[in-house]
């Protein structure tokens, strides 16, 4: 595996030179959101069709967020990656950019997981405890953060 | 009331015979029907003026569009709108692809704020030069990377320039995978702009122009309610019908395509007269879900107290052991055997309120099961007969060929059998929905009407179908000939009797309980 590349800020990515088409993401938490001091692994995926077809983006690591799938899957809903609106001229770091600025802005009303989008809007402070809590038992796990 | 209603009902249906057999001429011969409608210039959409002088409660005015006609639709208003607006013919389509072919809400709108229309339906207004493709100095592919000498490229008016190969590759990926068509954007992130007809013409390879013609057809017909396609397999048509959504708890809007297939306009579904289209789908429904195996369950089971296993009591006294956990209790009021003393075999707290209460609701669930079931059965027959009907439609090809031989008649002689064969289904059709109707039909004297009238349906579809399995010998009898055709009309008649009754008091607002 080649070392982790630096590409925007808080994020890094390193990929296998056997298999360019998965590449590994490595998302630190932003600062002043409640996951900040996490880091989260996720994994993008290049379908053979890229650039015409949009890549997918699951995070590894669990996160409680009202937009990612609060399971092992972690499937994100991310409305620049759906076929309507993907474009070929693209670019990865732009979705990446998209992933991270989700954590700092949570979109409670397209949610995948209702409840906890509900939790955000109406109980904030519950949110913020669990998410928190998802950060310690989850994102402290260093670069693979999987544990 | 009865004389007035046969008096009533013997004139309008008189006329529909005849239209009826029409309608079975085209089914055997499609292309007749497609002539007169080539024969039509006037591709206006005025509804429903080819058929009945005097409308009938039950139908609905109807056209049935071949693609050339939709090709041609589509063009005229593309003609209208390029005249009035005076812009190119692309541009035209595109904006009326932009407002769902609301060629009236376009030009107002348009004459209300061009630039705004224009802007938001992603063409630029500059009349420059046609679309073409180039080469450049210096290009550099913003897709593919690619910066080969040479290399041809293509921009419109937005000024985002990528490599012809990442352009086809594009517009494969979105009509071939993704079924667009009409509104394919630059493929420029953020950029709206819509790829207008003349640009694609030049980009889209032969092999994806079929594919992408039928696809922009296709909008046309989805774009507008008064349109859709006829679901049958591999049938090209479009019906138009001017039915509005509100209406259809009064009309159930029947439309035959030149098919042959017959199905409901507002919801797709094979023709249901005479039950309307909510109607149908909560039959549906009920059939469908196991909410009845969960009634039937309700009606005939309780749970054991203990371990809730589920227990049909099939017989013997009340005394329960249950055969998993060997728990013992009394049927009636499900309470310890044990603490029954002496009262054995009868239960004295049978006349308690929760055990009545538990009693009365069973036995409510145990009614409304019964009457679903007589109604679902009756409706599965039919539809069962439907389907041997189908295969009774190949077998009536055979026999009329066999009985052209048999008896010396001729191919047109011999079609009463096809008519009959065709009265058959279409009746049965009727008839599997009329039971689906009585389900939900409130009871009033209305109703009494109702069964009479599928009661003689019924009655005269069995006497035909019974005829028609004759064997061959016994069908080349010209008497029999006769009483077959007299029965087809006999049920022909019976059916749009009780469709007429029906529509007319659907349309009064008929009660249901749904």
């Amino acid at each position: 595996m080649a070392s982790a590349k630096r590409i925007a800020k808080g994020i890094a990515l390193t990929y296998s030179e056997t298999n360019i088409h998965v590449w590994t993401i490595t998302l630190q938490g932003p600062a002043g959101t409640v996951y900040q001091g996490g880091a989260y692994t996720l994994t993008l995926t290049l379908p053979t069709e890229y650039p015409f077809k949009a890549p997918s983006v699951v995070f590894n690591t669990r996160i409680y967020h009202p937009n990612v799938t609060n399971d092992n899957a972690g499937n994100i809903c991310l409305s620049l990656l759906k076929p309507e609106n993907w474009k070929p001229a693209s670019r990865i770091k732009g979705v990446l950019e998209a992933v991270r600025q989700l954590l700092v802005e949570p979109q409670p009303d397209d949610a995948l997981e209702a409840r906890i989008a509900d939790e955000y809007k109406n109980n904030r402070a519950e949110f913020d405890k669990n998410a928190k809590s998802y950060v310690q038992r989850y994102a402290k796990g260093g670069a693979d953060g999987s544990k | 009331m009865d004389s007035d209603e046969d008096f009533l009902s013997t004139v309008s249906s008189d006329d529909d015979i005849m239209l009826d057999d029409s309608e079975n001429d085209d089914m055997s011969n499609g292309d007749e029907f497609d002539d007169a409608f080539d024969e039509d210039p006037d591709d206006e959409p005025d509804l429903g003026l080819q058929k009945q002088k005097t409308p009938v409660a039950y139908d609905v005015g109807y056209k049935v569009y071949s693609p050339g006609d939709i090709q041609k639709q589509q063009e005229e208003m593309m003609n209208e709108v390029n005249m009035i607006l005076e812009m190119s013919k692309e541009d035209a389509a595109i904006l009326l692809r932009h407002f769902r072919w609301n060629k009236e809400r376009l030009i107002e709108d348009f004459m209300d704020n061009s630039d705004k229309v224009v802007e938001a339906a992603g063409i630029v207004t500059s009349v420059a030069n046609p679309p073409q493709l180039e080469t450049l100095s210096e290009f550099m592919c913003d897709i593919c990377c690619d910066d080969d000498e040479g290399l041809q490229s293509f921009a419109m008016k937005c000024g985002h320039r990528y490599c012809v190969n990442c352009y086809r590759h594009y517009l494969t990926q979105k009509i071939r995978e993704e079924g667009e068509a009409a509104r394919i954007q630059c493929p420029a992130e953020g950029c709206s702009r819509i790829i207008d007809a003349r640009s694609l013409d030049l980009l889209v390879t032969p092999e994806l122009s079929d594919r992408y013609q039928e696809l922009l057809n296709r909008t046309y017909v989805e774009d507008k309610d008064t349109l859709k396609w006829c679901p049958a397999p591999d049938c090209e048509n479009a019906v138009e019908c001017g039915i509005k959504k509100k209406e259809l708890d009064k009309v159930v809007p029947t439309v035959a395509c030149a098919c042959g297939y017959r199905f409901c306009f507002g919801c797709i579904l094979s023709d249901h007269q005479p039950a309307p289209c909510e109607l149908v789908k909560r039959w549906l429904k009920k059939c469908a879900d196991d909410s009845e195996t969960a009634n039937w369950i309700s009606a005939n089971t309780k749970e054991c107290p203990k371990c809730n296993s589920t227990i049909e009591k099939n017989g013997g006294c009340n005394h329960m052991t249950c055969r998993k956990c060997k728990h013992e209790f009394c049927w009636m009021c499900m309470g310890l055997w044990s603490e029954h003393g002496t009262s054995w075999y009868n239960c004295n707290r049978f006349e308690e309120k929760s055990g009545t209460d538990a009693r009365d609701a069973q036995a409510k669930s145990r009614v409304s099961l019964e009457r679903y079931l007589h109604y679902y059965n009756r409706y599965a027959n039919h539809e069962q007969s439907a389907r041997l009907d189908k295969d009774m439609y190949t077998k009536t090809e055979k026999k009329m060929v066999q009985l052209q031989s048999a008896s010396g008649m001729s191919w047109i002689e011999v079609q009463y059998l096809n008519s009959a064969s065709q009265a058959l289904q279409t009746c049965r059709q009727t008839l599997k929905w009329t039971y689906a109707f009585a389900f939900y039909l409130a009871r009033n004297n209305l109703t009494e009407i109702f069964e009479d009238n599928q009661k003689d349906l019924e009655l005269a579809v069995e006497n035909l179908s019974e005829m028609f399995e004759k064997p061959i010998s016994e069908l080349a009898d010209s008497k029999l000939k006769v009483d077959i055709m007299d029965k087809t009309s006999y049920c022909n008649k019976r059916r749009l009797i009780l469709l007429q009754d029906t529509a007319e008091n659907l349309a009064n607002g008929m009660l249901f309980d749904l």
